[in-house]
Formats: C-alpha cells, sequence, structure tokens
C-alpha cells in the first residue's frame, strides 16, 4: 500500500525562480533563505520518494475567473510549464501518474469532498518553485507528481477548517492505493505577505511563527481561524497558508520537525520552510 | 436552528472592514472582470506586443469601461484595484510596465521603492 512519509512547507514566490535561474544562492540577500534546503535535499535523497502531491494556489495561468474551482487535482501524463507574462524562464514538463491520481480523484469524491479534475493543466510558479527547491538537479530519483490547486483567487475561498478536512480525507486516499509507493506531500505558499491596497508590504512575524508550531503540535487549533481574520493577520496572499493546512491534514497525526526555518523579507514575504517526518 | 450551522463559519455580508484591503470576492470579481480578462491574456507574448503597439485599441477590444481605461492609463495600482483589478493579474500588467511587485507596493503606499523595501526589512524585527 502507499505511505505518506512526510511533507515539506515552503514559500513559492516567483521571485524565487529569478534568483534560481540567475543562481544567487550565496548573494547575502538570498543566502539565509536557500540556506534551509540542504537538509531537504538530504532528507528526499535517503528517502526516494516516488510521487510528490503538491498543493499550491494557480496564481492566473491555469484558471481565469470564467471558471474557478475551488479545488482541483491534476490527473495529467504531464504537466507543462508556461509562460506567466512577467519574465520567469519556464521549465521542462514534469511526469505526472494519472492512475494515482484518479485514485485519489475517486477517493475524495466518495468521501463527499467534491472536486475539480484536469487532464491538462498548465502548471505556474506555485507548482515550479518549490519542485526546483526541492529537486534542483532533477536527476533519476525525480519523483511523479500529482498537482492539487485550491482557489486563493477569488473569494469565497476555502474555510481553514475545510482545508484541514480536505488533506485528512487525502491522506486517507493516498494510504488506500494498491501500490507500494512512498509519497511526501508538499504544502505550498505563504507565509504572511500582502501585494494589493495601501496595506501592501505587511507582514505579520508573530502570527506565522504562532502558524508554523501549532502546524505540528496542535494543526487543529488553527482551523477556528475564519477567513477574515486570516486576512487580517496575514494579508490578502496570507490566505496561502490554506495549503499548508491541507498537507498537515494528509501526514500522521504525529510529526517530527526534521528541519525549519523562518526569514524576513523575501520579496514581499515572511518565508517559511518547514520539513515533516511522519511518526506512522 | 441546528448546531451544526452555527458552529461553522458562515458567510458573513459586512464583516468588519481590514484597512487598506480590499476582498477580491464576487462584487470585485463582476466590476472588474475586463480589466482582469485583459490583463490575463498577457500570458501570451503575441498579446503583451499588441497591447505594447496600442494600449488604447486593445483596452477597447477588452471592453473596458472608462474608469479601467483611466486607471491603466495612469498607471495606477489603487484606481484599478478600485475598479475590480485582482493583483494576480494586475501583476501581469505591471510586468509589461517594467514594475517589480516593490515598485507597486511603493506606488500604493506613497513611499519610494527604497523605502518601502526598507520597510520590508523592518518586519523581521
Amino acid at each position: 500500500m502507499a505511505q505518506v512519509i512526510g511533507g515539506i512547507t515552503t514559500s513559492h514566490i516567483p521571485a524565487i525562480a529569478i534568483a534560481i535561474a540567475n543562481k544567487s544562492y550565496d548573494d547575502p540577500y538570498w543566502k539565509p533563505f536557500f540556506d534551509a534546503y540542504p537538509p531537504v535535499h538530504e532528507w528526499l535523497a535517503d528517502e526516494k520518494p516516488d510521487v510528490a502531491v503538491v498543493i499550491y494556489n494557480d496564481h492566473g495561468l491555469a484558471f481565469f475567473l470564467d471558471q474557478m474551482p475551488t479545488f482541483a487535482i491534476g490527473a495529467a501524463h504531464e504537466y507543462r510549464n508556461e509562460d506567466e507574462g512577467w519574465g520567469i524562464p519556464t521549465i521542462a514538463p514534469f511526469a505526472g501518474n494519472p492512475l494515482m491520481s484518479w485514485h485519489i480523484i475517486e477517493q475524495m469524491v466518495a468521501d463527499e469532498f467534491d472536486i475539480t479534475s484536469c487532464q491538462e493543466m498548465a502548471v505556474d510558479h506555485g507548482f515550479t518553485v518549490p519542485m526546483q527547491l526541492f529537486w534542483p538537479d532533477r536527476g533519476p530519483d525525480m519523483p511523479t507528481v500529482i498537482p492539487i490547486v485550491a482557489n486563493t483567487v477569488q473569494h469565497p475561498i476555502p474555510t481553514v477548517k475545510r482545508c484541514y478536512d480536505f488533506g485528512r480525507a487525502l491522506g486517507k486516499a493516498i494510504r488506500s492505493y494498491p501500490e507500494d509507493v512512498k509519497v511526501v506531500v508538499l504544502g505550498t505558499g505563504g507565509l504572511s505577505h500582502q501585494l494589493d491596497g495601501e496595506r501592501a508590504g505587511f507582514i505579520n512575524k508573530e502570527f506565522d511563527l504562532m502558524c508554523m508550531e501549532k502546524l505540528v503540535s496542535d494543526p487543529q487549533s488553527l482551523t477556528s481561524i475564519t477567513r477574515h481574520e486570516l486576512i487580517r493577520q496575514a494579508g490578502t496572499q496570507g490566505s496561502e497558508l490554506i495549503m499548508w493546512m491541507m498537507m498537515r491534514g494528509a501526514l500522521s497525526d504525529e510529526v517530527t520537525v526534521l528541519n525549519q526555518n523562518y526569514h524576513i523579507p523575501i520579496s514581499n514575504t515572511g518565508a517559511g520552510t518547514m520539513l515533516l517526518a511522519c511518526n506512522d | 436552528m441546528p448546531d451544526t450551522i452555527k458552529q461553522s463559519e458562515v458567510a458573513d455580508p459586512e464583516p468588519p472592514a481590514i484597512p487598506g484591503t480590499t476582498i477580491f470576492d464576487g462584487r470585485q470579481a463582476m466590476k472588474g472582470y475586463a480589466l482582469n480578462k485583459m490583463c490575463y491574456s498577457f500570458n501570451a507574448a503575441a498579446a503583451r506586443d499588441d497591447f505594447v503597439a496600442d494600449e488604447e485599441a486593445y483596452m477597447a477590444a477588452f471592453g473596458l469601461n472608462e474608469d479601467q481605461k483611466a486607471a491603466v492609463r495612469d498607471r495606477n495600482v489603487l484606481d484599478m484595484i478600485a475598479c475590480g483589478g485582482n493583483v494576480y493579474y494586475l501583476a501581469k500588467l505591471a510586468g509589461i510596465l517594467g514594475l517589480s511587485v516593490q515598485d507597486i507596493g511603493a506606488q500604493q503606499t506613497g513611499m519610494t521603492t527604497e523605502e518601502f523595501k526598507q520597510k520590508l526589512l523592518g518586519a523581521a524585527r
């Protein structure tokens, strides 16, 4: 049976893609951020997961406001990165795992989470930046991918509680897959940031650190945060915390923190990285 | 009312406002549809070229209203948001105009880009 071995969170800001393209790893601005990733590379090299479930939000590449799914799951053989319009170099496609995608979709809908299934889905920086951060060399051990998109673009976005419950159902769906595959779940985006309005540049270190702590010790307690309160505390784009909640729900109740980092600022954002191993 | 309804988060028609913040909801999405659709088109390089070649014709083709056209002509991000613009799509327009997210942050908060970057660094303390 499939096994969830752990979860990794990271911010997925487009500026990181530019920094990777420019190899700015030792630049004084970037070093405190990139230094969080070698321990993740070592863990992935040891564990060699077969599948990465990548939870992110689309920023206007795959989806527009004409049709905006609340939760979409990719079921494609291949996921292509395409031009987002403002200068991130596009990178090579990623191999999908459509049979496992369909298993997850079927199990999720049976569990009353109604899913938009996507046999074609372009992936933007929300997907590619985490993949580049975690698998910079894209070597022979590169996992196949299953992208999952949550709507953070247009309100009503799903509630924090719904996202955590989604993750619980996702974990159950993964573990019921009959193949012996090792699965890592990526929760991407965040942490606090706001790009728009007179409050642009808002970052809330205290709230971010509280979320990182509770995500490990008591994720259920975060589900009482309303969406409005989340925007107030984390900024308009800080709503991306919901993808971390989806990831956390898919892991075992008890997890071990193998590595974590929090750094301000990367671009306009409080950037968080966590490597969590399942204890079951 | 059953307890399950009371305990869940219900849609609040008038939540307390968050200063300096516009929640991009259905009302904003209706208002800004043409502007956002134009910005979404900028994923394609040919569309970006067409816009640069003739901004007025490009805006007219997407049916922007006069307020939206004026906001684009003025390169004024707060006005674009007031007209229903969503920052994820506006970012694609900002890219054509050569503006980074720090530049548009500075513009919206009435700072220079350098001052805005210092404000971000200050959040670490």
